[in-house]
């Protein structure tokens, strides 16, 4: 338990495995807090009239490792990218560590390298941390905080609630990649596949649908509860229906062969780098445009913003039925048969 | 996706679609009333609703959802004995993950988990008993559920236990069989059904005589059918085509998976291990007899009924619930008392609001529920 007492060997542990990846001007020579330059914020364009973003998000993601990505990875992008669907531009992020006792400094050398590299990924810094090491059992392994400041220049309103009759509905690439991925890792399940987690920094993304278009009226990441909860709160918030089109969804072979031999739904997996957009029509080419630019070939139409008596979002099945899409009740939990 | 889209593809579903109303809108003209359809599983009623065929069926076909979803109709105190075999401390027990939800007279085994007892979800019999062998201080029970369909993996995991002397892994078994209750239902005297969807993976198991003897005995159409959108609205113009012919039989629509003789093995080992119950209690209708299954003398150290005393309670369903008559097509689900409030998918009063495949579950999650209970409210009056 040498670790977490504050003495030595903790201060080994941060000198070796954080501050080597993280130091910057921001944090030498070891203060309590990030230092940051006004004048730092303030070159930034349009901030005259602009807001401060500041969000935060805990990972605790089992197995920490999987294909695609890892809960650093996982813990930078899901920061920057709930920055960023705010329209803002994310700049700098905070990081604690929680970790149990025992675990592996290999491990930890490996997920600290990969924050790093994400955080450079997206253009961000991470200025500030923490470290506790718990006891055994206190904590399964490791868990990261990080928190993040974003800037969102004025004349910029990306909001819940804005969905308007009319609207179209974009997702930047294939639904459920790092659910069906995660589901497939888990040791008990045996399933061979080469799916991989979607997890990745989207802030250039938006910002250059941001730069392609001032008609974006909502921006969420699709991530616990995938796409489905995330248009039922557009749906709920702005007090609007919203049509899918089964047709229209894309959705990996892979992801659907994991869904179908487990009774899953793709609508509901966990996405970590897929956004859901919801654009003025006359908009809707553009942004699709500006997003297979910046190599999301996959980005497509799927529905579209319906007047409706109460919020509801529905799919046009692929036999032209339409079936409700609710808000799930609990987990989702495999079927028997 | 190979296998699957080939069983769904919109050009040929419509082209169904309309064969089937040509053939219905007459045979309804003659009953003057809609040609019932029973699908009996609940993977067709999951499939029915998820991919929205009955919106456009046909007017002159009506499906009822019957008790083909064994979490649905598994008697809350079978339920309450699985809470007291899992609180045991020396006990790991396992279960499918749908089973989790379904609400005890107390507890489900979702908020015993949270209280502290070690249930684990597994996706195979096989898991738990190597569950039992990496843990041998510990009682490892499987929770084994399910029709015919999940019966020979049961049985050829309980094999695998006694060849390899597990000692500590046994079986809380609720297997269920289909051809008494199909009987029961038949015999009921408000039951009007023309014609089934018979289940497809049960018939892969069982092969085609046990429902081709019901269908002779009864003269009732009856067609084993595949779970994806063309294999049911195939079967559906099937059934269709032998009521017009007036020569109800049973045919094989889902020979691509079901052989005439069923999955030999597998019954071996299923009559190895298990033989009928006198009677089994089926929530919603009540004991039937000879519906269930039990562990054989010859394994019964692999019997968790044997090994503990459980409760084994009855315990009566909620009087306001109308399960029963649901599961017998005599009402539609959005009919009952309590759909959509208070008995809802979070709050499951009756079982069939709990798996995805009951069909009140299935009604409240993909179709407009509110559309529904306006509808019941219009109805009322004229009851």
């Amino acid at each position: 338990m040498a670790h977490g007492a504050g003495g030595k060997a903790m201060k080994d542990l941060i000198e070796e495995y954080l501050v080597g990846q993280f130091a910057g001007k921001f944090s030498a020579p070891l203060e309590d807090q990030a230092r940051i330059d006004l004048s730092e914020i303030l070159k930034h364009d349009n901030m005259q009239g602009g807001k401060l973003a500041f969000t935060t998000d805990s990972y605790v993601i089992f197995p920490l490792f999987f294909s695609g990505g890892d809960i650093g990875r996982l813990a930078v992008a899901g920061t920057v990218n709930d920055l960023s669907v705010g329209g803002a531009k994310p700049l700098y992020l905070s990081c604690s560590l929680i970790i149990e006792e025992g675990f592996a400094l290999d491990d930890l050398r490996k997920i600290v390298a990969s924050m790093y590299e994400t955080a450079r990924e997206a253009g961000v810094a991470i200025v500030t941390g923490d470290t506790k090491v718990v006891e055994k059992g206190a904590a399964d392994k490791l868990f990261i905080n990080t928190a993040g400041i974003g800037l969102i220049p004025f004349g910029v309103e990306i909001s819940v609630g804005a969905a308007k009759v009319g609207d179209s509905i974009i997702i930047n690439g294939t639904i459920g990649d790092h659910g069906a991925s995660i589901v497939a890792s888990r040791q008990d399940l045996a399933l061979e596949t080469s799916i991989q987690s979607d997890c990745r920094p989207l802030n250039h993304l938006i910002q250059s649908m941001l730069v392609a278009s001032s008609e974006i009226h909502c921006l969420r990441d699709a991530t616990r509860g995938g796409v489905a909860t995330v248009l039922n709160e557009f749906a709920e918030a702005s007090r609007v229906g919203i049509r899918l089109y089964e047709n229209a969804l894309p959705i990996k072979d892979e992801t659907r062969g994991i869904c179908e031999i487990l009774g899953l739904d793709p609508l509901y997996l966990a996405n970590e780098g897929k956004i859901v957009a919801v654009v003025a029509a006359q908009s809707a080419g553009v942004v699709l445009d500006a997003m297979k630019q910046q190599g999301f070939d996959q980005a497509a139409i799927i529905g579209e913003v319906i007047a409706a008596e109460s919020p509801q979002v529905t799919m046009k099945t692929i036999f032209g039925g339409e079936k409700m899409i609710d808000l799930l009740t609990g987990d989702q939990l495999p079927r028997i048969c | 996706m190979k296998y699957v889209d080939e069983f769904r593809q919109p050009e040929k579903a419509e082209a169904l679609f309309k064969a089937i109303d040509n053939l219905a809108a007459p045979l309804s003209d003659k009953l003057a009333r809609a040609v019932h359809i029973m699908e009996f599983c609940g993977g067709h009623t999951h499939a029915i609703f998820r991919f929205g065929l009955e919106q456009r069926l046909s007017k002159s076909v009506e499906l009822i959802h019957g008790p083909g979803c064994p979490v649905c109709v598994l008697p809350m105190g079978r339920v309450d004995d699985c809470v007291a075999l899992a609180e045991r401390p020396e006990v790991i027990f396992t279960t499918f993950g749908d089973a989790m939800r379904v609400p005890g007279s107390q507890k489900s085994l979702l908020q015993a988990k949270a209280d502290g007892a070690d249930i684990r979800m597994v996706y195979s019999p096989l898991d738990a008993l190597n569950l039992a062998k990496k843990n041998p201080d510990r009682e490892v029970i499987f929770f084994a559920l399910g029709f015919e369909t999940t019966m020979p993996s049961t049985a050829l995991t309980v094999l695998q236990a006694a060849e390899g002397n597990i000692s500590n892994f046994s079986l809380f078994c609720n297997h269920i069989t289909t051809v008494p209750i199909l009987e029961s239902l038949l015999d009921s005297p408000t039951f009007n059904i023309d014609g089934f969807v018979v289940p497809g993976h049960v018939s892969m198991v069982v092969g085609e005589k046990p429902f081709a003897t019901i269908a002779e005995r009864y003269k009732k159409p009856m067609v084993i059918t595949g779970f994806e959108p063309l294999d049911i609205l195939q079967s559906l113009h099937m059934l269709l085509v032998q009521l017009q012919s007036g020569k109800p039989c049973l045919e094989n629509q889902y020979a691509r998976v079901v052989q005439k003789a069923g999955n030999i093995p597998g019954l071996m080992a299923m009559q190895k291990v298990f033989e009928l119950r006198e009677k089994f209690d089926w929530r919603g209708l009540g004991e039937i007899d000879k519906s269930g299954v039990k562990i054989t003398e010859e394994y019964a150290a692999f019997d968790a009924e044997r090994k503990f005393a459980v409760p084994n309670l009855k315990v009566d369903d909620p009087h306001e619930c109308q399960c029963g008559e649901v599961l017998k097509g005599e009402i539609k689900p959005w009919q009952c008392k309590v759909f959509g409030a208070p008995c809802t998918p979070q709050n499951p009063l009756g079982a069939l609001m709990v798996s995805s495949e009951g069909a009140c579950a299935a009604y409240y999650s993909f179709g407009n529920t509110k559309e529904l209970l306006d509808k019941r409210q219009e109805a009322r009056p004229s009851k």
